[in-house]
């Protein structure tokens, strides 16, 4: 075990390799790019024994994990932005069909108009998908997800995204840890998918389903596609409580972990907390700092799974507090921010529920100020009657 | 790792004359074997069976002479596009249907 200092894209590119992925298959794109030219470069030297087959397209790119996958191996692709949306056909393909792919997602803006920048709008906008969908905030626990999000696809059989901050994390460097082989190799043994391509076991795969039930070619009834629509429903709800006991696991061996929904920060006391999503709740945590100076009773957490939504982590965490202020850099155009919406249905069934408040910031990667973020959380802590339930704007030069 | 069962429905069957239900009645050529002309039939040798080869549904039987289960057959006139004894003709259901009657 050891330490070293690289960008977010290599150390998501360090945690597929100790991960021993067998099939990689990308397109680059920007701010992605470096993470596949890393997962290359190993191929290439024989560090990692994969197959790295580059594709023409981000479609393709899925369509390979979801053959390889298929086949039983462990499989891996990237993206950002419209490259994600590219491949939005065969993302819902890949869940249907159960198969263990992870993928990581360097969040950017999607156009148009183009922008290269970060913010959520790409993975947010694919939460319905039916993806199992986790937020890194820092290096090390982007390295730390990508190996876990393999553990927990190959567990309950739903693909895993890892999203990062492009260009916050994917292009700044910081050190991290680089767990041992041998202990990965321990937490992540290879596997065998319920359901694979198998010459001794002909099959035919996600071939048309009927509305109703029917009895298949040896009598027995076969599900209809709302069962099995269903099954993966229940079973991502499921996922929670998978990767509740896979984070434990993860930090009894590797000492870092057991924070696997929510991520708080002086919460305890705390009458208002600022909820985001990303690298964006680091960043509060100096706001944070400073408010306490003033006396500010706040806190900020960090939402690390969006999918499924670990809503009763959410309840424990917000239901006692008088206001909770929700930063977001993504939006459901014409309503309100994704995460916003999620957490007041969340609190809608408990007997006091605090103001809620929606900002939405940094689209386009338009910089966040700390000042802008003291600002908000100040006013909404002083005067709480102004909460609205409208998202507010911070940052916009109209 | 506590021992809850996960996926356990996807779309999986076999392969097999029925499988995507009783596809008969989406029929609208039907395909008639003409046994003075089908190979099999003719020489009473067990050769040839594209019919059997390539129907996508696996409805034509590998015997002398083929048969086609018309329960299943689908009608996509395959088989009467690879017979290399121009045996098999697809002729309209609906025909078939006047004279059932």
């Amino acid at each position: 075990m050891h330490h070293i200092i690289e960008s977010g894209n290599v150390a998501a590119a360090t945690g597929v390799k100790l991960s021993r992925a067998q099939v990689i298959a990308a397109y680059p794109i920007t701010p992605q790019t470096p993470l596949t030219e890393k997962l290359s470069e190993f191929v290439e030297s024989g560090e990692l024994d994969a197959e790295y087959i580059p594709v023409e397209s981000e479609h393709s790119a899925m369509a390979v994990c979801i053959a390889a996958s298929t086949a039983g191996t462990r499989a891996f692709t990237a993206t950002s932005a419209n490259g994600l949306l590219y491949m939005n056909e065969q993302l819902h393909w890949a869940v249907g069909a159960r198969l263990p792919v992870v993928m990581c997602v360097a969040n950017r803006g999607v156009g148009a108009p183009w922008t290269v920048w970060n913010d959520q709008q790409d993975s947010m906008s694919q939460r319905d998908v039916g993806w199992i969908q986790l937020y890194a905030n820092d290096h090390q626990q982007i390295i730390d997800s990508v190996i876990k999000a393999f553990r927990l696809a190959q567990t309950v059989s739903v693909p895993v995204m890892v999203c990062y901050d492009g260009y916050l994390l994917s292009h700044t460097y910081m050190p991290f840890e680089q767990p041992d082989q041998q202990k990965v190799d321990a937490f992540l043994p290879s596997f065998t998918p319920k359901h694979f391509l198998n010459p001794e076991e002909p099959g035919n795969f996600n071939t048309v389903t009927l509305p109703d039930i029917r009895p298949g070619v040896s009598g027995a009834i076969e599900p209809g596609y709302i069962e099995i629509r269903h099954n993966l429903h229940q079973d991502l709800r499921g996922a929670l409580d998978a990767y509740k006991e896979i984070d434990e696991e993860f930090a009894q061996e590797f000492g870092r972990g057991g924070n696997p929904f929510v991520e708080q920060y002086k919460c305890d006391d705390a009458a208002c907390v600022a909820v985001c999503i990303g690298s964006l709740s680091y960043q509060l945590r100096d706001v944070i700092d400073s408010l306490r100076q003033e006396g500010i009773k706040v806190g900020v957490m960090g939402v690390q799974m969006y999918r499924p939504f670990p809503d009763e982590a959410i309840v424990e965490a917000l239901a006692d507090k008088s206001s909770v202020v929700v930063f977001e850099k993504a939006l459901s155009y014409g309503n309100q921010g994704p995460l916003y919406g999620d957490i007041k249905s969340a609190l809608y069934s408990c007997s006091s529920r605090p103001r809620i408040q929606n900002y939405i910031l940094g689209l386009g990667g338009r910089e966040i100020q700390t000042q802008q973020l003291m600002d908000a959380l100040r006013r909404c802590c002083s005067s709480p009657d102004a909460i609205e339930d409208t998202p507010r704007w911070i940052g916009l030069k109209l | 790792m506590a021992e809850k069962e996960y996926c356990k429905m996807i779309s999986r069957s076999t392969p097999g004359p029925g499988d995507g239900g009783r596809t008969g009645s989406w029929r609208v050529l039907r395909p008639i074997i003409d046994n003075d002309k089908c190979i099999p039939a003719k020489t009473g040798k067990k050769s040839c069976f594209n019919c059997w080869l390539y129907c996508p549904d696996c409805v034509v039987s590998k015997t002398i002479p083929p048969t086609i289960d018309l329960e299943y057959c689908k009608g996509c006139g395959i088989c009467a596009e690879e017979c290399p004894a121009d045996a098999i003709e697809m002729v309209s259901e609906a025909s078939q249907n006047v004279e059932e009657k």
